[in-house]
This record gives structure tokens, C-alpha cells and sequence, in this order.
């Protein structure tokens, strides 16, 4: 079966298993369901899996999508139950269907944060006023070292409430062509307004979107 | 999860592994169980979950329903700092509790360079690191490990050892200490009651005096104490519980795969070699048992590949089979099947070209030492003729890429010696020319050189180690022998030897030395990023210890030595036979051409020793 796609969630103690490591461990737990994954041809065949947007450690997320290929037909709608079976804990898988549509089309994040403070937090007022700037040019590492980038353009929109000490963050962000890392959001505070920087923040991506903000699937 | 260390983890390397939560962690409900204990490995949890015999104890102690067991490891440096600097504790991974509120805490203590890293859990947990400094029951501090053969350079730490097996043994032990725990029992109470289980050696129980000129003059065991402590062993491997549903780490270790362990014990008796000792009797494990066991776990985990354990994967008496009944379910799901420590002979090479898997580009061969002279001294039985018969079916198979290991410091090893090892490699060498299939690819030969250290329990027990000097000598020597472009010398430093073989050699007084130098900052030393060799020089000699009396010094026969009331089953009667016939170059047979009557068979509740 080719073109299938997986959602799950990645929560919990898992959101330390880094992009790599939750390949392998896809790997793993197909075998232990007894899915047999379709390999590429070639020299030194691999599982034909890919995760469709990276999540850096220490994020959750309850919107992961993954593409794969089955060697066997499976009934697909058993296959959230017989996988989260044999799943470290914390990741979930909540759908399994086949997709035709491109990861290319998937545009947007929806996502929410916690922004710790540990000497108080700033007036909401200010959070806001700092991201709904022009332009937010932060230095940010590339490929080839130290450059300068306009995060603006990939918050579509940002807000914030208070979480008794703490502030939430809600944000629909780019996901790709730019992909904007939620840890640059306190990066950007830390760099050019230290006074609102947090002490320490947390995100969890919620839903993904195409361009016209309809729910990617 | 704690508040701070989430903090912490996502700036460490490699967080998962300091998180637990992976698949097949066992987790209970810390308000059931009556005694909860913190399993710790001194080492990174790479090392640690790599280890068979931490995954068989975990599981087997976990059978008990009133005992929770915990994994520990040690933080690398940068969590370790980070721990510090946020003042968290040493915790457990399944829980996340803090190592302080555990009923035991059991240390798997497989190598002596780990010694400092005890002493740091124990102070990341909070826990007074010697004995008499903690006078109640609970905590109970214990270990065991291949280092409990001589337990002493620790003991002053440690509560008790268990010494040898443990898949009964601990369980006995966490028994009689849920009654003491129950009852309201001292510690003293405890500690002589729990030396009467067969394999527990309580250090506090036994008396060690000196004599003037350092040796031993007598350990004298009190309070009922058995004079001698006999390691404990499993009769029957194949009515022992293996662990088939083992822990999947979420993130690399060093051995991601299923291991099985195909027997205990060694039928070689290399005269060096400790392990080769201390693990007889041989006992093999049904083939039967073990495809039955490799097939469920990797059901169970859903790795790919599966490795065969054992100190000599030759020996195992049915081997094809085994590898056929492996093979059929490893094939067709593209599992590969690796065997570590294969011989080198003509019988290995025929399993490794059976197995389709087995990468084409490394073979390596313990050749210990350069002449057939040393070499029969040694009891390695391997011949030159038998080494390039299987390097020539090798190269013509196209492997190009060889590794030869040796130790420098043998006992007798004369520079002929040293000079044949040059020698060799040519040879192999040359015997890539004649059969190499394709000499477009070239050819590597590796030559790497150890400094030999004299282990308890062997046969070389009483031998001296060659200085630092003279192994660097030695090692001169060599590397001028060694001219041939495509032959590389890798020599590894003689430093860690000469630690080790003070620790291994050491008895109770070495013990302010590991403190020291783990007050000093000493932990993981048995990573060169942290071992320190000056550290430890300035340790002993603020403590008035000479490393010399212990590593670089020839015992006498009839010393008593500080590990002589631990009995591994192996008589010192056939100890000092082996070595004496060492000197005579006299090659001893392997247990499967005739027993040698070592002693070891007495362990043994069942069954016959498979040798
Ligand atoms: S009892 Fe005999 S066969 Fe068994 S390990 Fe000892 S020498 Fe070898």
C-alpha cells in the first residue's frame, strides 16, 4: 500500500526523542505490530518513511504527520490502536488514511506556548504591541553561519492571555518556504527587547493548514 | 515532570536519554510495592542499556511484585553540570523520583574504572558514601558485577556484594530484606542475616589485618560469616527467566539490537583472561530455548538485527544449527544476525560466509601475543598457520580490512617476541597479495597494542604489570618494527592500565584513594574525556599508597590475597598449575578435549559443566 500518511501526537517524556531517534523508533514499533514498512531498492535499503515537518526537541505536538508505505494491505483503521500499542509513551497515533496531497501544500501551524517568567510577567499589552511590529529582523543561525532574517512575514497571526504566573501564547505560524522554529518567538523577545523575554518557554504545535487556512491533511 | 529539569533538557545532548519513558519500561504504582529500588549502572545510559545483564536483573527483580525496580545511569558532563547548578538529585527514570527516597540502591559494577562513578551516584543522591556513615537499614547499598571478584578496594562503601549470578540471588535478597523492613530489623540484624544467602559477602563481616610488609595477614570473617564466599551461578540457563520483552531505548545506544546469550563460562582458559575464570562452569543454553527466546524479542522490540553473546562464539556445540534456526526467521524480514568473538579458524569462516549479512569490511582477531612461544604460554591457541588460512579464505571472500590485537607485558615476553608481531602482520600481509580477489580496493591491517594488566581469579593473578616506561619501550620497539605502508600501529596508553590494575589488584586501603579522587572531580573514568592520570597519582600519593605494590609487583604464591575468601569456584591448586606450566610454555587442553579439573564443577546443582 503506498501513499499512506500517519497523524500522531508526540507529548509527554517523548518530546525529548529527537527527529532522528523517532525514526528508528517508527521503525520499531511497525515491526512490533507486525506492519511490514516497504524498503527502497538499492544498495542499503531503508524503511520508505518520512516525517513531513521536523519538530525540534523538547516541542510537542498533537498534529504529527508521517508518510510511509505498507508491503501487505491493512485495514487502516486498526492501525492507530495496534501502533500506539507498541509506542513509547507519550506518542499517539490518532489516524491513519491515504494521502494524495503534497507536504509542499502544507503552509501553516497552529500552535501554543507557555512563556515562563520568573520575576513576573510583562503586560500582555507590550507582547503583543513587540510582534505585531513591521518587521521583527533577528540574527538567526544558517547553514552558512550568522544571518540576519524578518520573522514577521511567517507569524500569520499571535496573541497572548495570561496562565496565572505565566503568559499563553496562541500563534499560527509558517510551517515551511519560511519555516519559522516557535523557539525563535523568544529568541526574537531575548534579542531585541530582553525586558519581555521569558525565562523559559515551552510550545506544542496543534493543527496544520494549507495556504487558505483549510486543515491539511 | 520536574519543573526544572525541563528546563534543563532541551539545552543537553541527547536528552532521551535522561528522560525514560521508553517502550517496555516497567512502571508500577510506587504506593504497592514495598520495596522500591534504584538499580544504577555507573555509566552513561548508552553503556548501561547496551548491557545484557542489567536487562536480565531488571526483569527478574521486577518479577517480584513488591519490589520496583528502577534504572539509574551517570549524566554526562554537561547534564551533570546542569543537574548541579539546579541542585536536582540523582533520579530514577521510570518514576522520576529522586534516588534518596528509595528503600536499595544496587550498583552493576562490571569494570574497576567505574569505582569513582559509584561514589558520585551515590553523592548525586545524597547518600553518605561509606557504610559505617549510614547506620540505619534503609537505604541498603549493595553491588555486584564482574568487579565483586575482589570487592574490596569498594568495600568500605558498599553494604554488601552479591557475588556472581544474580537471577536468584538478588531475589532472595530483596525477600529477606522486605522482612527486615517489615520487622523494624537494625542494620547489623539485617547484614548477618543476609550473609548466610549463599554469594552475599558483607565486607563489615570480615576482619582484614597486615602485616608489616604490606601483604595481608588475615581476613578473618565474624558473626556467623562463611570463611569463604562462593559466588552463586544458574545451574540451568534454559529454566532461567530471559528477559524477551527488554526495554527499546528511544534513542541510540551503543548495541541496538536483541542479544542472546548462548552460554556462560569459557572452555579456553586463556591464562590471562579473568572473565574465562570467573564465569565457569560452562553451561550452554538449549538451541531450542534460544531460537524460541530470539524470535520473541524481536517480535517484542522490532529490531533488526540480532547478535549471539558468549566469551568464545565458536565454542557454542551446536552453532549451525543454531544460526540455521535463527536465519529462517531472520531472513525473509531482512534481520541480520552478527557473531561477535568468532575464532579464527576454518569452522567460524564457514559460518560467517553463511551469513549473508555480515559486513564485508572488518575481521578481527585477538592474537594476544607474537610468537608461538608466547602465545602457548598464554593458552591462546592460535597459530599462525590457522591465522593466515583464515585471512587467505577472508581476502579471497573480499574482506580487506584486518585487526589484529596484542597485549605488550605478557609474562615472559622477550623483545623476539615484541619484533614477531611485525612480523605477523607482514605475513598477513602477504597473504593479502597472493588471494586478495581485487587488489584495486587495497588493504588494511591494523595492529593494536595493550598494556597486559594481571587480573584476580586468573592464572597470572600474582604476576607483575611492566612499568610505564617499559611498555612505552616496548611499544618503540614495535613501531620501528612495523615499516609496511599498509600496516597501522594503534597502541593504547599504558595509564588506565596501571590504574586498573591497582584497582583490580587492590585490597581495602586503595579504597581512600577512589574517595579522594572522586572528591576531586574524578567520575566516568573510563572515559579518556575524563580520566585523569595525575589525578589519581597525587590521590595515592597523598593517601600513602604505592601503585607499584599493587600493579608492578610479583606476588608470592603464598601471600594471602585480598580476594583469596571470595571463592569463583576455579581452584588457586589449578591456578598456580596453569601458571607454572606458563613458564614452561606448556599448552593446557581446552575443556573439550579434556577437563583440567578446575574446581568450578562443584557450583553446579544440576546438570554436568558443558566443557
Ligand atoms: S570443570 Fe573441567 S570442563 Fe568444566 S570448566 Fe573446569 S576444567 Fe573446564
Amino acid at each position: 500500500m503506498d501513499k499512506l500518511r500517519l497523524r500522531f501526537e508526540k507529548t509527554g517524556r517523548a518530546v525529548y526523542i529527537s527527529h532522528l531517534d523517532l525514526m528508528a523508533t517508527m521503525q520499531r514499533a511497525f515491526a512490533r505490530a507486525g506492519l511490514e514498512l516497504k524498503y527502497s531498492e538499492g544498495f542499503n535499503p531503508h524503511p520508505l518513511i518520512s516525517i513531513l515537518l521536523p519538530l525540534s526537541v523538547g516541542t510537542a505536538s498533537r498534529c504529527e504527520l508521517m508518510d510511509f508505505r505498507l508491503r501487505e494491505d491493512a485495514e487502516l483503521s486498526t492501525l492507530p490502536e495496534r501502533l500506539t500499542a507498541v509506542l513509547p509513551e507519550g506518542i499517539r497515533v490518532l489516524e491513519a488514511y491515504e494521502s494524495e496531497r503534497k507536504s509542499a501544500l502544507l503552509k501553516w501551524l497552529e500552535i501554543e506556548g507557555t512563556l515562563e517568567y520568573d520575576h513576573g510577567a510583562p503586560e500582555i499589552g507590550q507582547l503583543e504591541a513587540f510582534f505585531n511590529q513591521g518587521e521583527i529582523v533577528i540574527e538567526k543561525k544558517t547553514k552558512r553561519g550568522i544571518g540576519q532574517a524578518d520573522i514577521r512575514p511567517a507569524i500569520r497571526s499571535i496573541r497572548f492571555e495570561p496562565a496565572g504566573e505565566d503568559i499563553r501564547l496562541h500563534a499560527v505560524i509558517s510551517a515551511q518556504e519560511p519555516t519559522l522554529n516557535p523557539d525563535l518567538l523568544p529568541s526574537a523577545l531575548r534579542q531585541l527587547c530582553p525586558d519581555l523575554a521569558p525565562d523559559f518557554a515551552e510550545f506544542t504545535r496543534l493543527e496544520t493548514y494549507d495556504a487558505g487556512m483549510r486543515i491539511y491533511r | 515532570m520536574d519543573k526544572r529539569l525541563k528546563r534543563i533538557l532541551p539545552r543537553v545532548q541527547k536528552p532521551a536519554r535522561y528522560t525514560g519513558g521508553e517502550y517496555n519500561q516497567i512502571l508500577k504504582n510506587r504506593d504497592e510495592v514495598e520495596l522500591r529500588l534504584a538499580f544504577c549502572f555507573p555509566d552513561t545510559y548508552e553503556i548501561g542499556m547496551s548491557n545484557l545483564g542489567l536487562s536480565i536483573l531488571y526483569h527478574t527483580m521486577n518479577s517480584l511484585d513488591f519490589v520496583w525496580c528502577e534504572r539509574v545511569f551517570a549524566p554526562w558532563g554537561d547534564m551533570y553540570d546542569e543537574m548541579k547548578q539546579a541542585g536536582i538529585p540523582l533520579y530514577a527514570l521510570e518514576s522520576g523520583d529522586p534516588v534518596s527516597e528509595f528503600d536499595s540502591v544496587a550498583f552493576s559494577i562490571g569494570y574497576e574504572m567505574a569505582y569513582t562513578t559509584v561514589l558520585d551516584m551515590l553523592d548525586m543522591a545524597g547518600i553518605p558514601l561509606r557504610s559505617e556513615d549510614r547506620p540505619n537499614l534503609l537505604p541498603l547499598i549493595w553491588a555486584g558485577g564482574t568487579a565483586g571478584v575482589n570487592a574490596e578496594p569498594m568495600a568500605p562503601f558498599m553494604d554488601l556484594f552479591v557475588i556472581g549470578e544474580g537471577e536468584e540471588m538478588n531475589n532472595e535478597l530483596l525477600t529477606l530484606l522486605r522482612q527486615a523492613k517489615r520487622e523494624g530489623w537494625s542494620k547489623r540484624d539485617f547484614l548477618r542475616a543476609a550473609a548466610q544467602i549463599g554469594g552475599v559477602y558483607v565486607p563489615s563481616l570480615y576482619e582484614v589485618s597486615y602485616l608489616e610488609d604490606g601483604n595481608i595477614a588475615s581476613v578473618t570473617p565474624k558473626d556467623g560469616a562463611p570463611e569463604k564466599v562462593t559466588k552463586r551461578i544458574i545451574s540451568n540457563l534454559d529454566a532461567v527467566p530471559f528477559p524477551t520483552s527488554p526495554i527499546v531505548p528511544s534513542t541510540e545506544v551503543v548495541h541496538d539490537r536483541v542479544s542472546l546469550e548462548l552460554f556462560r563460562g569459557c572452555v579456553r582458559g586463556c591464562r590471562f583472561c579473568q572473565a574465562g575464570h570467573v564465569y565457569r562452569p560452562i553451561r550452554a543454553k538449549k538451541k531450542e530455548t534460544l531460537v524460541r527466546q530470539g524470535i520473541e524479542a524481536l517480535k517484542n522490540t522490532g529490531y533488526q538485527e540480532l547478535t549471539l553473546l558468549s566469551l568464545s562464539t565458536s565454542d557454542y556445540r551446536e552453532l549451525p544449527a543454531l544460526c540455521d534456526g535463527l536465519l529462517e526467521y531472520c531472513e525473509e524480514r531482512s534481520i541480520g544476525l552478527s557473531l561477535p568473538s568468532l575464532r579464527a579458524d576454518n569452522f567460524s569462516m564457514e559460518i560467517m560466509q553463511r551469513l549473508q549479512k555480515v559486513r564485508k569490511s572488518g575481521l578481527t582477531f585477538a592474537v594476544e601475543g607474537g610468537s608461538q612461544r608466547l602465545r602457548d604460554c598464554i593458552n591462546k591457541n592460535v597459530t599462525e598457520e590457522d591465522l593466515l588460512h583464515t585471512c587467505s579464505i577472508a581476502f579471497a571472500g573480499g574482506w580487506n580490512n584486518v585487526k589484529l590485537y596484542y597485549m605488550l607485558g605478557l609474562p615472559t615476553e622477550t623483545d623476539e617476541d615484541i619484533l614477531g608481531i611485525a612480523e605477523m602482520a607482514n605475513q598477513v600481509l602477504h597473504c593479502w597479495r597472493l588471494n586478495a580477489k581485487n587488489k584495486n580496493r587495497g588493504v588494511k591491517i591494523t595492529v593494536s597494542t595493550s598494556c597486559f594488566i594481571p587480573k584476580p581469579h586468573s592464572p597470572f593473578q600474582w604476576e607483575a604489570q611492566i612499568s610505564l616506561e617499559e611498555y612505552m619501550r616496548r611499544v618503540n620497539l614495535l613501531r620501528g618494527a612495523i615499516t609496511a605502508k599498509n600496516v597501522v600501529y594503534n597502541w593504547h596508553d599504558a595509564q588506565t592500565s596501571l590504574i586498573e590494575a591497582v584497582l583490580s589488584k587492590g585490597d581495602r586501603r586503595v579504597a581512600d584513594a577512589i574517595e579522594l579522587v572522586f572528591r576531586r572531580g574524578g567520575r566516568l573514568d573510563a572515559w579518556t574525556d575524563y580520566f585523569s592520570f595525575e589525578r589519581w597519582m597525587q590521590a595515592f600519593s597523598d593517601c600513602g599508597i604505592d601503585p607499584a605494590f599493587y600493579a608492578n609487583r610479583e606476588i608470592p604464591t603464598d601471600a594471602v590475597l585480598p580476594w583469596d575468601h571470595i571463592d569463583v569456584g576455579v581452584r588457586k591448586a589449578h591456578l598456580l598449575r596453569e601458571r607454572e606450566r606458563a613458564y614452561r610454555a606448556e599448552l593446557s587442553p581446552d575443556c573439550r578435549k579434556q577437563c583440567s579439573a578446575c574446581g568450578a564443577a562443584k557450583l553446579l546443582t544440576e546438570g554436568r559443566c558443558d566443557g
